[in-house]
């Protein structure tokens, strides 16, 4: 294949686990700002959970002074109590017994008289240090998880809650997979983040902090020296970083690409073996394969390497500082001692090994800063704004006077009207729903420079059938989504009932257009639960009903658990017919006054067509429907026939006044006719 | 299992090898470090001998060069072992997969077969590292500190001994817990994957029925679910620490007790126990990363298994020993055929189907959905196997052909149907490699597609984006076509595939193949009574039998079924022109 193949973009699927992603954010080594995401994400992170925060660094600072303690009693083990013991065993004249470890063995019935209770006392003050550091460190390991899980839990409901009130637009331009990701892989890298980094990072500090304050006291030269050690530490580290951020990058585009591929490949394996495509195929995967390798190869290398790099980096520390802390101690100069260069080595010892650690925790900083950007991307992006203030409420018609009064119930009357609050003399006005469209000269275009529809003029009366005809991409379908405000118009009006949409809360507007859509989507839920989307408080007589009205009852009654059968994967286990059979009873149940029908496809068979069409019929009853017709009985007996070509409307009327006057409509008619 | 995935680690071997060597020599370096450093204090500094301080300085400079190279090279070899062995691993399933009939393609799935090839390799290359690098250092280290101590002081070293037993046999068991809520973890992510997905790709439906809350509710559910198994399954995990620290206190002060003891009866060096201290530490560290080690490759054994999966799969179609490798003609015949896609299910697919097609004829085939029409085809190019009777082509039982021979005479355009990332020309030379511009163009004439290509900015060479996402469904049909062309078969099988094509186009593309190609035996699989009508004959298929066989005008007399439908599609309901009039 000679073209360059792209950076893959996922449009389908669904991106589990961290290899089926391309690469995304990760443009340069450096993420932009990621000093700001820092603080943004430690904000986020304290926001909820500052109590527990305080609780864990006071369980860090706890865990540290009583680790302190235990190192201390094993450096002061010796000198203090067994030399000691040691000497006042060996120079008594010996006689007399040690009690305590006589019933293990007699061994020591030769020891001098030696007293324990000095060590024992030691040891029993340490053992409380000890448990107190075991206490402290679950305590904080404790509450970290909850902090993380807490955490994560928060932040993807709150992406799902922003995600919800994000316009279609978002969802258009967003591959699917990458969205998904969002959820599980990016969330995730925040994981390791939460649950050791940062506590890493605070006790890190900590220690190097008191571990530098006590290196001083000791000794500055030695200080200086140890300090000069950890900025050659640092910049090896550094430099090394580099090299394998930068093969990380390359290693994730190529991963990228791979990937792709193999989505690619995979989904067309089919038509791989169709036409005996598998040794070319085989030939492009290796090449790529093998750049894929070349990459991992190298981050992973480096990354390999930083560790033995900073670990022996420290013992050449600690060889300098007792090199030159001997030649001072023994010199007897700046007043230091040998017991000062014994201490000062384990501090030495003790101050590289944070650095250390929180060297070994950049990758996961870096890519909890990659995820935490897109997150953050997500619920940055502008929800879908709703000015309007009409709102849709539940009325009762008085018709004693000549005009109809309404009155505003909270019970279901059936009968709607609009609440019209003006915004000028906030007086109320109430119009009674019934489902007049109106569009007068609407130009849109999904994006300002390329209008799709254009000067588009359409009158439906209440009850009225309008069908949309015209090939693909002449904008049949953007027609029905701009009446219910899945895109705003960039010219003309668009009236429900004489109001502007605009000043239609959109919630209230949606709520009064049914839709059913070419392409059924269908939710992980019982079949009366998918219907009842619809209409949430519906009893199942409802859900029968509308089962019934739809066509859809008999194949229901005759799946495993009827009503109660759970769908999967988009209604997986059943027909394309049965699934819009599903979608129409789903409208029906919602019993909106308008009504917007994309008909099905052609993959139905004539049979189960006929039922759907029959099932669509009976909805439309009634109601003001805007369908987009794919056969012509829908077409036949519509009030009103729009053809669209190239986003206009090129003729309207009647059949029969289409067919007159011999246009579009009618080749379109009469071409088909022909052939069939 | 494992066998199967180590035979891919081929010429990663001497890495494979040289890895743990190195983690070893790093670990002597390790042990040998503080040795040097407890040397300096104790015979250096405190003895005041500066000269002893820069030898064994210089020592310890010696080792940590040593110490640095091993590491480095343990890092590199490791590298290259696991991500080579994840390149191997990658290679072979890619090409196994091209020996898969379409029976084990959807044995698998492509969304398994994706995840297969990409997030299990990569567990497995993390889990292949991590052995290479830990598996053997930690022991070995545990090994070495073990024997150091016995050296040291066999009283002491059982002390260690029965601690390593202790929390090893409580590690083992909180990992079995662990492991368990870490699998029922899995599922709800599963659950909130699909929550997310349903949501992302049904935005319309949720916004159309202003269920934005409910569906926020459904989700929070979802992630509350997972909130609940993760605290659970990570409590269990943090469990880990406490006892570790606890073993590793009760060992220092216990050694610390009974040392005291031991020395004060001459049993211990004093210096001794410093070191019995350290080695300690060491001993119990190691076991921690073991069970670290432990866990993950728990967790990568599932993935493990998918892979061998695959790799172990058999291709249910394989090619014949003596191939004929000439189709002789284009003439077709089912000889008593069934064909069933599980051998265990009782109602076959294809029941006892015979059929005579001769060369040249052109065949159109109509049915219900789930009639049986795309199975049909399939079995004349091989995709499946036929579970008994014959199908011959050219005369010749489709088993005794070459399947690349086979299928390049017999070419299918499916009804999913795929383009690839690259230029309209690319693509279509999936036909025929050589195939010149113009030979390309003229099958696009066919196909009726060199309008809508000509009208594109680059023309031939647009690029198609992954998966064909740019051009609409009628024109990928009609690329798809034109694609099958090119391969200039003896059979052209149209399944359903101008199904987005507006009628006249379809009648256009009909009457250029029977007037182009009328050699070319011609099956045309379709919805609509007018794209099969002008057929010679006509297949009507019902619950895998074929239910009659006929002109338009014999089966309109006495076929019931393609009666029905025909009148069904020329009354009230007939289709009316718009599914993709692009032209």
């Amino acid at each position: 294949m000679a073209v360059k193949r792209p950076e893959p973009t996922m449009k389908m699927g669904g991106g589990r686990g961290p290899g089926s992603r391309p690469p995304r954010g990760v443009k340069g080594a450096k993420i932009e700002n990621s000093g700001k995401i820092f603080l943004r994400l430690i904000k986020y992170v304290g926001k909820y959970y500052w109590f527990h925060w305080i609780i864990v660094a006071i369980c860090i600072i706890g865990s540290v002074l009583a680790n302190l303690q235990g190192t201390l009693f094993i450096r002061t083990l010796i000198d203090a109590y067994i030399k000691p013991l040691y000497e006042s065993t060996h120079n008594a004249l010996g006689e007399g017994i040690t009690w305590g470890l006589k019933i293990v063995d007699g061994q020591y019935e030769l020891a001098g008289r030696a007293d324990y209770t000095g060590l024992l006392h030691a040891m029993q003050r340490v053992a409380i240090y000890y448990a107190l550091g075991i206490v402290f460190a679950y305590t904080q390991a404790r509450i970290l998880l909850v902090i993380t899980q807490g955490t994560m839990k928060r932040l993807r409901n709150e992406m799902f809650e922003h995600m919800e009130k994000l316009p279609i637009k978002y969802f258009d331009t967003h591959a699917h997979g990458d969205i998904m990701s969002l959820y599980t892989n990016d969330v995730d890298t925040l994981r390791q983040m939460i649950s050791q980094s940062m506590p890493q990072m605070f006790n890190s500090i900590i220690t190097v902090v008191s571990t530098l304050i006590a290196m001083i006291v000791l000794s500055v030269p030695l200080t200086l020296l140890t300090l000069a050690m950890v900025g050659l530490m640092l910049f090896t580290s550094g430099k090394i970083a580099g090299l394998s951020g930068k093969n990380f990058v390359a290693q994730q585009r190529n991963l990228g690409i791979v990937n792709g591929y193999i989505e690619e490949m995979m989904s067309g394996q089919k038509v791989v073996k169709v036409f005996c495509h598998e040794s070319k195929n085989l030939e492009d995967f290796k090449e790529l394969n093998n750049e894929l390798f070349d990459s991992a190869y190298k981050a992973n290398k480096f990354a390999n390497i930083m560790m033995p790099i900073n670990a022996q980096l420290g013992t050449v520390s600690y060889v300098l500082c007792a090199c030159v802390g001997g030649v001072l101690a023994l010199g007897g100069n700046f007043g230091f001692t040998v017991g000062g260069l014994v201490s000062f080595l384990t501090l030495n010892r003790g101050f590289n090994m944070p650095i250390n650690q929180v060297s070994m925790q950049m990758n996961s900083i870096v890519m909890a800063m990659a995820g935490a950007k897109r997150v953050f991307d997500l619920l940055d992006e502008k929800p879908e704004v709703d000015e309007g203030y009409v709102t849709l409420v539940s009325v009762k018609k008085h018709m004693d006077q000549i005009e109809p009064y309404y009155e505003e119930t909270k019970e279901r009357t059936g009968t709607w009207a609009w609440k019209h609050t003006h915004q000028a003399d906030g007086s109320v006005t109430y119009v009674e729903l019934q489902g007049e469209v109106v569009f007068d000269g609407v130009d849109f275009g999904y994006t300002d420079d390329k209008m799709v529809l254009h000067d588009i003029k359409l009158f439906a009366k209440p009850g009225q059938k309008i069908a949309f005809v015209g090939s693909t991409g002449a904008g049949k379908t953007t027609i029905t989504n701009l009446i219910n405000r899945f895109y705003d118009i960039q010219d003309g009006k668009i009236r429900y009932d004489g109001i502007n949409v605009n000043k239609i809360k959109k919630a209230d507007l949606r709520r009064s257009l049914g839709i059913v859509l070419q392409e059924t989507n269908l939710f992980t839920a019982s079949v009366i639960d998918n219907i009842r989307f619809g209409k949430l408080d519906a009893t199942y007589e409802e859900v029968v009903d509308a089962a019934k009205l739809a066509n859809a009852d008999t194949f229901i009654r005759q799946l495993p658990d009827g009503y109660n059968t759970i769908l999967t994967g988009n209604g997986a286990n059943l027909s394309q017919g049965q699934r819009q059979l599903l979608a129409i009873a789903r409208a029906a149940i919602a019993d909106p006054p308008v009504l917007i029908l994309d008909e099905a496809t052609s993959s139905i068979d004539t049979r189960t067509e006929k039922i759907v069409q029959d099932g669509m019929d009976k909805l439309m009853k009634g109601r003001t429907t805007f369908v987009i017709a794919h056969r012509l009985s829908t077409v036949q007996n519509s009030d009103c026939i729009m053809v669209m070509e190239q986003g206009r409307i090129i003729e309207r009327g009647t059949h029969e006044e289409l067919l007159e006057e011999k246009g579009k409509y009618y080749q379109l008619y009469t071409g088909n006719t022909a052939s069939a | 299992m494992v066998k199967t995935l180590l035979k891919q680690v081929k010429e990663f071997k001497r890495d494979s090898l040289l890895t743990p060597c190195f983690m070893i020599l790093e670990v002597l370096m390790e042990v040998l470090i503080p040795l040097l450093m407890g040397s300096i204090i104790n015979d250096g500094i405190e003895k005041g001998n500066i000269q002893h301080i820069y030898l064994m300085g210089a020592a310890m400079l010696v080792a940590a060069v040593i110490g640095l190279f091993a590491g480095a090279m343990g890092g590199k070899y490791g590298a290259r072992a696991a991500t080579g062995f994840a390149k191997n691993l990658r290679e072979a399933m890619f090409t196994k997969i091209q020996t898969f009939s379409f029976a084990n393609i959807d044995k698998f799935s492509t969304a398994g077969l994706v995840t297969r090839l990409t997030t299990d390799v990569s567990n497995l290359q993390n889990a292949y590292q991590m052995i290479l690098r830990m598996c053997i250092r930690a022991p070995f280290s545990l090994v070495i500190a073990m024997v150091a101590s016995y050296f040291v002081s066999p009283r002491i070293a059982r002390i260690y001994l029965t601690a390593v037993f202790l929390l090893g046999a409580v590690l083992v068991t909180i990992m079995k817990f662990a492991m368990k809520y870490f699998s029922q973890l899995f599922e709800k992510y599963d659950a909130l994957n699909e929550s997310t997905q349903e949501n992302v790709t049904a935005s319309r439906v949720v916004k159309a029925y202003v269920r934005e809350d409910y569906e926020i509710k459904k989700f929070q559910k979802a992630s509350g679910d997972v909130y609940d198994l993760g605290v659970r399954a990570e409590k269990m995990i943090i469990l880990n620490s406490p006892f570790m620290q606890a073993t590793v206190y009760t060992c220092i002060l216990l050694i610390s007790w009974i040392g005291a003891h031991m020395i004060v009866s001459d049993e211990l060096l004093v210096g001794d126990l410093s070191t019995l201290l350290a080695y300690c530490m060491n001993i119990l560290m190691n076991l921690m990363m073991l069970s670290m080690v432990f866990v993950m490759i728990t967790m990568s054994m599932a993935s493990a298994k998918r892979v061998a999966e695959v790799l172990n799969e058999e291709s249910t179609i394989k090619n014949p020993k003596d191939p004929v490798m000439n189709v002789g003609d284009g003439s077709i015949e089912f000889r008593d055929v069934t064909f069933r896609y599980d051998e265990h299910s009782e109602t076959p697919v294809l029941d006892h189907v015979n059929l005579k097609i001769a060369s040249g004829e052109t065949i159109g085939i109509i049915g219900g959905t789930g009639s049986s029409k795309t199975s049909l085809v399939n079995l004349i190019s091989r995709l499946y196997d036929a579970s008994s009777g014959k199908v011959m082509v050219g005369g010749w039982d489709v088993r005794e052909y070459d399947l690349e021979a086979l299928r390049n005479q017999v070419s299918m355009v499916l009804q999913k149907n795929e383009l690839f990332y690259g230029t309209i020309l690319d693509n279509l030379r999936w036909g025929d490699e050589t195939a010149s511009e113009e030979e390309c163009r003229r099958a696009c004439r066919m196909a009726c597609a060199d309008e809508f290509i000509e009208k594109m900015p680059q023309g031939y060479e647009t690029i198609i984006e992954q998966g064909g996402s740019n051009v609409s469904g009628g024109q990928k049909q009609r690329l798809c076509i034109a694609r099958a062309l090119l391969k200039k078969p003896k059979i052209l099988i149209l399944d359903d595939s101008t199904s987005a094509v507006d009628t006249a186009t379809d009648a256009k593309i009909r009457k250029a193949l029977a007037e182009e190609l009328p050699e070319m035996t011609k099956l045309i699989i379709a919805q609509r009574i007018s794209s099969v009508q002008h057929a010679d004959r006509i297949i009507v298929m019902n619950d895998g039998k074929v239910d009659g066989v006929g002109t338009h005008e014999e089966l309109l007399a006495n076929n019931v079924i393609y009666r029905e439908v025909y009148e069904a599609q020329t009354g009230g309901n007939r289709d009316f022109d718009e599914n993709g009039g692009e032209n």
